[in-house]
């Protein structure tokens, strides 16, 4: 009812701004405002107030470095607005607000025998955050990305109000959006296609491999068969590729119940050595022995195969206060010899973090004009955030992407440099005209160096 | 617990209780102002898992709306047994402290409008000998501070003003829950300062669930911390507590 702050309903005009951080909690930048709709109807008048290039809509952080940051500027936090609007039961064409997360949705929707056609390694992140990073997943080798399954979404922009985009309306702009990072204008709406499973099940199989070309074999062998793949390497173990292959495909006709399970809280940032590169050492080697161990073929929850990250609230916490950063970049698999001179300088280094994840992405074309999914081989790495020697040493890894032509992801990303962004996504120039001129992102201005 | 009238569905706490009654499966009658928001929130509630939602568009803080609204209730939702009052206004101390128009007009929202409907409501689960009433009231209620004595006054009204009905009640057998929250993260706080501890909505509405499902307590805080909180600041004399800059 009268929920909100007096005379100005809704605007949320913030005049004490929370720190906000992304998932990496690196870069630490000070936002001068953080507008918190909590209805549709309020999304106007933000829009309307903000300066040119000022605004840039927020989800749930779980982009790693700045792409979810407008340093200096305002956020526009869409995670109030997650309403269902329309479910069609005999397309599963679910209708939502851009603040839903995919943990919701997933909850909504997989009693009623629905799941979600493309998943990300998290479930707490939005329907629009999903859009806008145009996010993959252990299908993408069958499914392509999260952007191909919604046909139309309705986008709010500061200059031309609801355009509802689709393949007979609007169809470019679709095709900025998805991917777009959030500077195409507000998702109001998304249609997302979701798919008939039986149930929560997976009936997985695990797979150790020791080396690159092996791992290809199994990768290759299982696309057909499986709907699921993804592999963990241990990042010290350099080109001879030492890991654990994961597949899967959904498990048909078990109904059998199953209870979500609630994790442990990280409650705070422990110091930052108990990452060392002893602990970490340990941990892989133990993980991969562990793996190896129990290899085959067994059962577990959509919740354990996807998410396994996400039964630990603030898991980000682990790194210290400093935070972290992700590398993933692809390579073209023609590249192997790149990939590998890859594997060599991370092992090298010595500074490598748990759980390198590695998947090779399929041949669909991607449905954005900035996405990040090609062909080749993508991996995933954590690094803590040591400073200049961090840094240093992922320049060192651009190398080898720029040379192999390859690409970062800018939802991982908080400091490629504008060249390598130039020569990975050259069709950003392309981008430019359907950017909404009250967006902005820290990211954005760092790669292209517009306002 | 199966036929919740909430009073005041679009608020920042309501919108996560209701998701959790959905979920349970219950019927839900929500009443608010405004029938683009109620619109959304029956589709949305009824695709998360709640029998029935039927809604019913009017300004609880007017009082000559209440009996338009128990008319509705009655016509559609006649065996309820739950009416959960979750609405409620917060000015800005600094204003409301200079003005006699906003403070009458918080207390009309929070303690007189709020009183009025649950009077009628009352009324008709006393007839039908059971059933449950439950408030969101607040710590602020508990002791009048410089900084939201005016809020804090009107809840501390609703407050008392419960713990008599629950008593008349009680040989009905209908039960009275009293909800104290600490500061939650809604749009009503939006604006308070960022040194304020805010409570995630969905914690606080699981309990006042888990409230409306058991035979217990009476009063409930939420996030429970707030009951020793109070306790403690309930013990500081006056003569002290006037100096504290709270």
């Amino acid at each position: 009812m009268r929920n909100l702050q007096s005379g100005s309903e809704g605007s949320a005009a913030a005049r004490a701004t929370p720190a906000v951080l992304s998932w990496g909690r690196y870069p630490q930048l000070h936002h001068r405002a953080l507008h918190k709709p909590a209805w549709r109807d309020q999304l106007p008048r933000v829009l309307e107030a903000a300066a040119p290039g000022s605004l840039l809509p927020f989800g749930l952080g779980r982009s790693y470095g700045d792409s979810c940051l407008n340093g200096g500027r305002e956020l526009l936090d869409c995670s109030r607005l997650d309403r269902v609007l329309a479910f069609d039961e005999t397309t599963g064409v679910v209708r939502c607000e851009a603040g839903l997360s995919l943990a919701d949705l997933v909850g909504i929707f997989l009693p009623k025998g629905w799941f979600l056609p493309v998943t990300p390694g998290t479930s707490l992140v939005t329907v629009g955050g999903a859009i806008a990073n145009d996010v993959h997943g252990k299908n993408h080798h069958c499914a392509g990305t999260f952007g191909a399954h919604v046909p139309r979404l309705a986008l709010l922009r500061s200059d031309s109000g609801l355009l509802v985009c689709d393949a007979a309306e609007h169809p470019d702009l679709l095709r900025a959006t998805i991917g777009g990072l959030g500077l195409t204008g507000v998702i109001a709406w998304a249609d997302i296609r979701l798919k008939r499973v039986d149930g929560p099940w997976i009936n997985n199989e695990s797979i150790p491999f020791r080396s690159l070309k092996t791992f290809l074999d199994l990768s290759h062998e299982s696309n057909e068969r499986f709907e699921y793949t993804v592999a963990w390497i241990d990042c010290f173990a350099g080109r001879n590729a030492r890991g654990i292959f994961f597949r899967g495909n959904h498990a048909a006709g078990d109904r059998q119940e199953f209870r979500p399970r609630h994790g442990p809280t990280v409650p705070f940032a422990p110091p930052g050595w108990l990452l060392n590169p002893w602990s970490i050492r340990a941990f892989n080697a133990t993980f991969y022995a562990l793996h190896a161990h129990k290899r085959g073929a067994g059962r577990e929850s959509y919740q354990a195969f996807f998410y396994p990250l996400d039964s630990i609230n603030d898991w980000n916490l682990l790194y210290g206060r400093h935070g972290f950063l992700q590398y993933q970049c692809v390579i073209p698999e023609q590249r192997l010899d790149a990939f590998e001179e890859l594997l060599e300088r991370i092992a090298r280094s010595g500074m490598g973090s748990f759980l390198g994840v590695l998947k090779q992405f399929g041949p669909a074309p991607p449905p954005g004009m900035l996405s990040f999914p090609r062909p080749g081989l993508t991996i995933a790495l954590d690094f803590p955030m040591r400073g200049e020697k961090t840094l240093s040493l992922m320049r060192s890894f651009d190398e080898v992407v720029r040379q192999s032509g390859g690409a970062l992801y800018p939802a991982k990303d908080a400091r490629m440099s504008p060249e390598l962004f130039e020569v990975s996504y050259p069709q950003w120039r392309d981008f430019v005209p359907y950017l909404d001129p009250k967006m902005s992102s820290s990211f954005w201005r760092r790669v292209t160096g517009l306002g | 617990m199966n036929k919740v009238v909430v009073l005041g569905a679009t608020s920042g706490i309501a919108l996560e209780v209701q998701k959790q009654l959905a979920r349970r499966g219950c019927d839900l009658l929500l009443v608010a102002r405004s029938a683009e928001r109620l619109a959304a929130l029956q589709t949305d509630l009824q695709l998360r898992g709640a029998r029935r939602v039927l809604a019913h568009c009017a300004d609880l803080g007017a009082v000559s709306e209440h009996t338009g609204v128990l008319a509705f209730v009655s016509g559609t939702l006649p065996d309820f047994d739950t009416v959960l009052l979750t609405y409620g206004t917060m000015h800005d101390q600094v204003l409301a402290a200079r003005s006699v128009e906003a403070v009458i007009e918080e207390l009309r929202v929070d303690f007189v409008s709020a009183a009025a409907i649950l009077t009628l409501f009352a009324a008709d689960l006393e007839r039908r000998r059971g059933g449950c009433i439950a408030a969101i009231t607040s710590v602020a209620g508990e002791r009048g501070r410089r900084s939201n004595y005016v809020y804090g006054s009107a809840k501390g009204g609703l407050s008392l003003f419960l713990q008599g009905l629950r008593s008349r009640l009680h040989p009905a057998g209908v039960r009275v829950i009293t909800i104290k929250p600490g500061p939650v993260r809604t749009s009503m706080t939006d604006n308070l300062p960022t040194a304020v501890k805010l409570a995630d909505p969905r914690r606080v509405a699981a309990d006042i669930v888990r409230a409306l499902e058991r035979r217990s307590p009476d009063i409930l805080y939420t996030p429970p911390v707030w009951r020793l909180i109070m306790a403690v600041i309930r013990l500081i004399p006056e003569s002290l507590f006037k100096r504290l800059a709270l």
